[in-house]
């Protein structure tokens, strides 16, 4: 059942023109981007060679690569998720849902797993360019794969902040300006974090930037996974309350 | 036989409103029960409310024997519901849109094609299964609201205004097609076209500031004690008042009366034939039969004592 409502979500979005925008945004920029990288490489690259241990491709080009998408992926999932619930509000299409067997976790869970598997495109497609470097450079497949996961754990904690704004709003611009504000607030909470010296772990804690880091760097941590896993879930019950608790109030 | 559907002292608030207060609403299989009431009464909130789109504030909804509360989705899977405003998806074609409401009522994926074709010819919708739902016009979105509501062949069908913005034609049709499915299933619809209810209906419901204020088989509401007599010569009053059933008779008209007394209707052929016999020149004898419209208007219109005074009547 949940499959079901993924598969129609992941329809609609496709039978719009908004997926494809998306899709050919990022995939635009994201390759300028990447052919910059790769032109920086090579103007220090004779710099490189005379350091011991110096960085490789991966470093250098993978992981910014990466890191820099994020803020492509903040800007542009707000308008992905900002649809899923409050559209379905707006139009009454919610009813159906509401008045077939299904249940508000089915529902939410469904709707998230069609946000989920369009992103899973998106940063396959975005791989794609560091992995066509395969051919002539040698690329650390370990990073590369924590670098994934990275990006992978990253925009399912951004759905799932996305998910909730929707629920709460019944205007689809409501909902992506709330997940827009939330989302960089949790990007640059560290900020604040590492001002102060003594709280400095909380924040940081807070702070999804904090947690990705690491993994482009080809660390993966539990307690990172843990935050990611814990952020999502997070979100994703409170959307299924709202849900819930917009039964019996509205 | 257990009734269909069993609300009981259903309540909803919206904030400081009462939007229903203590209505009860009982379905049997069969049956075409028309819920009636003027803008803002709580229709939508009570099929709402009984289609598990709204939880009540209090009482208690059991669904062909599973109670919503506690079983939601088996209490569902009998309901097929149309919401006031069609529950589409603009951007899928029909049969996507079918296919998939289907799936959501956990129809097999063996049946599906079988039960799309007999929803899709049932709603007059052949030939446009390939055409996206966004491009229909208001009467075709509305016939693809109802086909997604009869897709999964349920026990109770739930039409929220079903003839909105239907031309008349359609509307006959969906009418028939009202009737037609009401053979098989329970079918509550709710709306505020009077001829309608009177057309399709078995049993009406009245609703009116949140309260039930009226409920009768539509067999019952048309009977009264009361017949109409048109003559072109006076009568002799006293003459007529010893006929048998005849109570009390009053002169409404030029030579127009009522006649009043208990089962009247079964005395017509006597007081006819006596009319002809004395030469009074019978020109109209029929029963009186309240009409919805009339019981609607003293309802809603009429304060305090209306009720009792049409349930003696």
């Amino acid at each position: 059942m949940i499959l079901h409502i993924a598969l129609r979500e992941l329809r609609s979005l496709f039978l719009s023109p908004l997926a494809w925008i998306v899709l050919g945004v990022i995939q635009g920029i994201m390759a300028w981007k990447f052919l910059g990288f790769i032109d920086y490489f090579f103007a220090i690259q004779p710099e490189l060679i005379k350091i011991k241990n110096s960085p490789g491709v991966t470093d250098l080009i993978v992981a910014p690569l990466f890191d820099f998408s994020k803020i492509l992926l903040l800007i542009l999932c707000p308008l992905i998720t900002m649809r899923l619930l409050s559209e379905e509000k707006q139009n009454g299409s919610l009813k159906l849902l509401l008045s077939s067997p299904v249940s508000m976790t089915e529902i939410v869970l469904g709707k998230y797993l069609g946000a989920l598997i369009f992103f899973v495109i998106v940063i396959l497609l975005i791989s794609l360019m560091p992995l066509a470097l395969m051919s002539s450079a040698d690329l650390d497949m370990g990073k590369f794969a924590s670098g994934m996961l990275g990006q992978f754990l990253t925009i399912a904690a951004f759905i799932s902040l996305g998910l909730y704004m929707s629920s709460l709003s019944s205007q689809p611009i409501n909902a992506a300006a709330g997940t827009f504000g939330l989302l960089i607030l949790f990007l640059i909470i560290n900020i604040a974090g590492n001002a102060t010296t003594g709280g400095d772990n909380f924040f940081n804690y807070l702070s999804i930037t904090h947690h990705s880091i690491q993994m482009l760097r080809g660390i993966v941590n539990t307690s990172d996974i843990a935050y990611f896993v814990l952020f999502s879930l997070g979100f994703i019950l409170l959307s299924i309350r709202q849900l819930d608790s917009q039964r019996i109030q509205s | 036989m257990s009734a269909l559907i069993q609300a009981k002292n259903l309540h909803r608030f919206y904030g400081d409103t009462h939007a229903v207060n203590d209505v009860s609403i009982e379905l049997n299989q069969g049956e075409i029960l028309g819920l009636l009431g003027p803008n803002g009464a709580g229709k939508s909130s009570c099929l709402q409310m009984l289609c598990g789109a709204l939880a009540p504030s209090a009482g208690e909804i059991i669904i062909n024997g599973a109670d919503l509360l506690d079983k939601p989705n088996q209490a569902k899977r009998s309901i097929g519901y149309l919401p006031d405003k069609p529950p589409l998806y603009p951007e899928l074609t029909i049969d996507e849109y079918l296919d998939y409401a289907a799936r959501l009522r956990r129809v097999k994926k063996s049946q599906l094609k079988t039960l799309r074709d007999q929803a899709i010819q049932r709603c007059g919708l052949e030939g446009y299964n390939k055409r996206l739902i966004g491009n229909l016009s208001k009467g075709y979105q509305q016939r693809v609201g109802i086909a997604q509501a009869i897709i999964h062949q349920p026990e109770i069908i739930i039409l929220d205004e079903p003839t909105v913005g239907l031309d008349p034609i359609q509307m006959v049709e969906i009418r028939k097609l009202i009737l037609e499915l009401g053979q098989q299933h329970g079918i509550i619809l709710s709306t505020h076209i009077l001829p309608e209810v009177q057309a399709v209906c078995n049993r009406v419901q009245m609703i009116h500031q949140g309260k039930s204020v009226f409920n009768k088989k539509m067999s019952e509401l048309k009977k009264t004690d009361q017949v109409i007599l048109r003559l072109q010569k006076s009568p002799d009053l006293e003459e007529l008042m010893s006929l048998p059933g005849i109570e009390s008779i009053n002169n409404t008209s030029n030579n127009g009366y009522l006649l009043n007394g208990k089962n009247l209707h079964s005395y017509l052929s006597e007081i006819s034939q006596y009319c002809v016999e004395k030469h009074w020149g019978l020109l109209e004898i029929c029963p009186k039969e309240n009409t919805l419209e009339q019981i609607f208007l003293n309802l809603i219109s009429g304060e305090g004592n209306q009720n009792s005074e049409l349930n003696a009547a």
